[in-house]
Formats: C-alpha cells, structure tokens, sequence
C-alpha cells in the first residue's frame, strides 16, 4: 500500500470502517496509588474492529488506563466487562490469555534476544508441547516449532523486517525497535491491541510506516486497537473514537471530530485564560 | 578462509533451527566428539582422567545446569552447592536403603529430589530478585550443610560423618576404572548438554530468557512468572543434582558435607560468568578455565626449566589467575563464549577486513 492509499484509507475513517458490539466497557474505573489519584470515576467502552484513542495532557492517566485493561494494575473501584463478562482481579498472563496484547511505551523488548525469537515469544501462550518434548526437540515440540516458525514469518513479511530477522533487538535502532514490539504482540493474534505511543520519537517516515501497519493490522485481521498518541494528526485521521483523560478524569469522548470541538479538551491542551 | 557459510543455503525452517546450522561447524562439533569418545581414552593417562577430565566434566555439568538459572532466567543462586549436596545424599541413600537400585536410576532419583528442595528454595524468587534472591539462596546452603552434618539419618548414621560409595556398574560393566569412569561421565555430560541446549532453544527458553529480559512485558504476553521462574529453578537443580551425584559417587568416591560448601558454590557461579551466561557453551569454557589453567599453569615452569619452589609457583598461579580473570572480564564482560562467537564472526570474513 502506498501513501495515496494511506490517505484515502485514513479519510475513509470513521465512517469506513466496520464496527461490532461492544468488546471492552470500563465502568466507573478508580484507581489510586496510595495517595495519587490516578483515575477517577473514568467509564468508556470499546467496540469490536474499531480504533479507539486515548490522548490527553502528560500525566493523564494514559498508561495507567492500558496497565487496568491489560491487569498489570488492579483499579480499587469500577467494573471491567470483557466480551459480556465481568471481570474479577486478573493478571496480566490471564489477559494474555484472552487476546489482548500490548506495546509499551517506552520499549519493552527481550534485549538478549534475536527480532525472531523475541516475535516467537509471542507465540508462547499458543504452544503446546511439554517441557520433556522440548528437552529431546523431536516430534511434537519440532513440528510445532517448525509451525509456529511458518506464523511469525508471516509477521516479518508484514512489518518487513525481514533483514533482520536474527539480529539482536539492542542492535536495531529505534524505529524498527517498535516495530518488532508491535510484531512480537501480532504474533499473539490478539483480537484487542493496545499500542501505547507506538510513534513518539519518530520521524514523518516511521510515522507513515507505522499508521500503515496500524491500519493495515485494523482492516487485514479485523483486530480491534486501542491507542495511546500524542500526534494529534495522526490521532484526528486514523481514529474511530476518541477519550480524552486529563488529571486522571475523563473529560471528553467521541469521534475525532466532536473531541476536537469540546471545549474542555481545548482547555486542557491550551489552557484557560482566567 | 575455512570457516564460511557461502552457500549453505536453508530451505526450510527444520534446517535453519538446527544447533550448528554450518556445516564446518558440525564437522568441527564431530571431531570434538571423536576425540572425546575415543581418541582420549587410547592414550589418556589415568592422572589425566582422574585429576583432570572428570573434574572438568562434572563442573561443566553443574554449570551448566546453573547457567540455566542465572544465565538464561535471570535468577542469580548461591545454592548450587546445596542442589548437589541433595543429590548426592539423596542418591547415596537410594543406593544404601533399596537393595539392587541401578546407579542411574539413583543418579535420576538424586537429581529429582534436587528438583524438589530447588524449587522449594525458588519460590523466594516469585518475589524478590537480584542480590536479594542470591541472599535468600544462601539459606539452602547454609541448611543443607547443617543437615547432611548433623542429621544421622542422611549419612546412614555413619560415625565420621564421611560415606562412600564403591563398586558401581551401569548395566553389568564395572565403572570402576579411570576410562570407564571418564566414558560414562562424558556420555551423561552430553546427554545432558544436548537436552539443555534443546530447552534453551525451545519455548521454554524463549520464556525463561524473556522473563531475564523484561519481566512485565513477558507476563503481558502470556507468561506466567511464577511457572518460568520455577521451571527455571527446577530443571537447574535437576542437572545441579545429576552433577552432584557424578562428583561424589564417580570423582570423590568417599565425601563429607564440605565437598559441597558455599565455595563451590561461588566456583561455579564464577565459572558461569566467566564462561558465559546464557550461553551453553560458556559452561563448558568457564569449567575449562577455572579446572584446567590452574593445572597448565602450574606445569609451566617445569617445561621452561626454571628453578622454582612448589610454594612460590603455587602463589605465582594465584596472582596469575586472578589477572586473567579480571583481564578477561574487562575484554569481554559477556564471557568466554561471547569472545568465542566474535571470533567466529571475524573468521568468516578472514582474511579480508570486512
């Protein structure tokens, strides 16, 4: 796909793209740390195919709302509903578990390890052979290997990183960093992503390249992504829905559009005059 | 000029997984192999097996299994000495209290109840990490010392405190000489190595190296830390256990508790940071550094002639060693095996630069 269908692709959004039932819906989400409030009281839902974005001021409560998603953080108040089911205190493996995967924002790759092996550990939770299969590499454990193998060159193909498939991930410079993050949560076949600020610190470029894969993964695999972004042309153009947090609060949800127009999101970004 | 991989090209993913994907390689792995297996034991003298090959053997092994915990799971033990000591008494008392137990059998026995008390002392690791976690290993150390020493039970309530174990056979043959010694020590050494280097490769690895790495990403992708860590733990000590049996049934034949104190222990950790950690070949390079330099350099001033007391060599080793190890770790803080394998990389190219 090139930039004309990138563009044409992105001004198809929101009305474009095909939306399901609600997959995800948080209701009324504390969370505090001690003291901190980190949330409070944040209630949004996330349907089925749909790009959903979560921006806001630094310190908003962005991450922490993706740590409650994805269970690295437990929030005291409020109910999670995961495809029609209340959610008790879950880990993050268990979440794994369910088909939700993740990047993070500052990277979080397996540094000792080749891009393949790294994208391979995200096919963990779909391997099945037993550790004595795997001591004697025979049989099973290499057929399955050899499967899970054929997966993940799919995944390389699609972020074409195919040069560098057996480098060290500490040896890549940044951009591809991410992008093997980004493979290494696809491998999962994950049917909610949720991508936190897979584009800060790039150039226009990467960018381009990574709203591309992002698209492409939203329309190829119907997989349903929720986005954590601080570039608001890419967040207005490739969004379907927009929550906006600031100081831990909601303070506007909708399409890109209606966001842009609240006059508490302008506030928050641009202040006040008193 | 030798060394190339030009085209040896893959066309599946079978041979691209292969542990020696080039084909010099293999042939060199081979040669390794022949030798070891039957050119040695033609020509070994017995002070070579006795002092030298088996010692070096065994430690590879229990550096290995370490290396498993430290090098590839992140989780840095002072036990090791406690995991071989189970293995040992477990195995020993195996043999003593059921008649005709085979010595393999017993061998799998004692490093299955290393497995046991290893993950018993890994389950600190679920919550701590680091320095922290190598503290709370000491305990199995300091505890296993006190109880194969005060506890009549474990040594067969034998009044020295020393037991010993004589008259081995595996299958009907005597291992009762050096080469027969050094040949089963050396075929469970491989064994154990090729089953290592299967997990490491496997999923399994990829979960332990990945919890090392970065541990919330890991539980965010789906893995479980408490069952990586432990495995981690479990399969270490098993192999841990395994060189703990060899060492005290095959290379000491009669031992007591301080065969397996807090200083092998630190031996073997300095061996898999020497050698390499997350490396499999590191094991074996650190054993051969920290086993065999000591004896070659002990040889030296014979060789050259030069007139020195046995006492002034012993302290000349000792100066000499520590400078290479310290030499070594700021050439290379990864470890023999990362030297190794840079080497490999400017061979291929060499003669040329780049």
């Amino acid at each position: 796909m090139d930039m004309t269908d990138m563009n044409s692709a992105a001004a198809a959004t929101p009305s474009g793209r095909r939306q399901g039932e609600v997959i995800l819906d948080l209701q009324n989400i504390s969370l505090r740390f001690g003291g901190v409030k980190a949330l409070t009281d944040i209630s949004f839902n996330v349907r089925e195919h749909e790009i959903r974005s979560i921006i806001g001021p630094n310190g908003a409560g962005k991450s922490s709302m993706l740590n409650v998603i994805n269970g690295v953080y437990h929030p005291q108040e409020g109910r999670i509903l995961y495809r029609g089911h209340e959610r008790q205190r879950l880990e993050p493996y268990m979440a794994a578990r369910q088909g939700i995967a993740r990047t993070f924002q500052n990277i979080a790759l397996f540094k000792g390890m080749s891009v393949l092996d790294n994208i391979m550990t995200g096919r963990n939770l779909k391997m099945k052979s037993n550790l004595f299969q795997q001591a004697l590499f025979w049989g099973a454990a290499q057929k399955e290997e050899i499967a899970h193998r054929e997966k993940v060159e799919e995944v390389i193909d699609f972020l074409e990183i195919q040069n560098v498939r057996k480098t060290p991930v500490g040896q890549l410079p940044y951009g591809l960093q991410k992008r093997v993050e980004l493979g290494r949560a696809l491998a999962a076949e994950p049917s909610l992503l949720l991508l936190d600020e897979p584009m800060a610190g790039m150039n226009v470029e990467e960018k381009q390249d990574m709203c591309r894969f992002i698209l492409d993964v939203n329309d190829q695999f119907g997989t349903t992504i929720v986005l954590i972004e601080h570039d608001m042309g890419v967040v207005m153009d490739i969004s379907d829905r927009v929550v906006v947090l600031d100081y831990g609060k909601k303070i506007g949800d909708g399409a890109p559009d209606e966001v842009r127009n609240n006059e508490d999101v302008i506030s928050a970004y641009l202040g006040t005059s008193h | 000029m030798l060394y190339r991989e030009n085209g040896q090209f893959k066309t599946s993913y079978a041979a691209d997984q292969q542990i020696f994907p080039i084909f010099q390689e293999r042939w060199a792995m081979a040669l390794l192999l022949l030798v070891a297996f039957v050119v040695l034991p033609l020509v070994g003298s017995e002070y070579w097996f006795r002092a030298i090959l088996i010692p070096f053997l065994i430690l590879s092994l229990a550096a290995l299994g370490l290396n498993i915990l430290v090098g590839y799971c992140g989780q840095i033990s002072l036990g090791t000495g406690a995991f071989m000591a189970v293995g040992a008494y477990a195995a020993y008392n195996f043999m003593v209290r059921i008649d005709g137990m085979p010595l393999i059998v017993a061998m799998l026995l004692g490093g299955l109840s290393a497995t046991v008390i290893g993950v018993l002392f890994g389950i600190p690791s679920l919550r701590i990490k680091g320095l922290y976690l190598a503290v709370a290993t000491l305990a199995a150390q300091f505890f296993t010392d006190w109880a194969f020493l005060r506890i009549g039970w474990f040594t067969n309530n034998s009044s020295s405190g020393s037991v010993s174990m004589a008259r081995l056979d595996v299958f009907g043959v005597p291992i009762e000489s050096p080469v027969t010694k050094y040949l089963f020590v050396l075929t469970v050494v491989c064994v154990f190595a090729l089953m290592a280097k299967n997990l490491v490769r496997s999923a399994i690895g990829r979960q332990w190296m990945a919890i090392r790495d970065m541990d919330v990403a890991a539980a965010v992708i789906g893995i479980r830390p408490m069952y990586a860590k432990l495995s981690a733990f479990a399969v270490s000590s098993f192999i841990v256990g395994v060189a703990g049996v060899l060492w005290a049934f095959i290379h000491l034949g009669a031992w007591e508790p301080a065969a397996f104190s807090i200083d092998r222990s630190f031996q073997l950790l300095f061996m898999v940071i020497i050698g390499g950690l997350g490396s499999i070949a590191g094991a074996f390079l650190g054993a051969g550094f920290i086993v065999l330099l000591p004896l070659a350099l002990d040889q030296i001033p014979h060789l050259l002639g030069i007139p020195l007391s046995t006492a002034t060599i012993t302290h000349l080793v000792h100066m000499i060693f520590g400078a290479l190890i310290v030499f070594f770790l700021i050439v290379e803080p990864h470890g023999l095996a990362k030297l190794w394998s840079v080497g490999k990389q400017k061979l291929r190219l060499w003669p040329f630069p780049h």
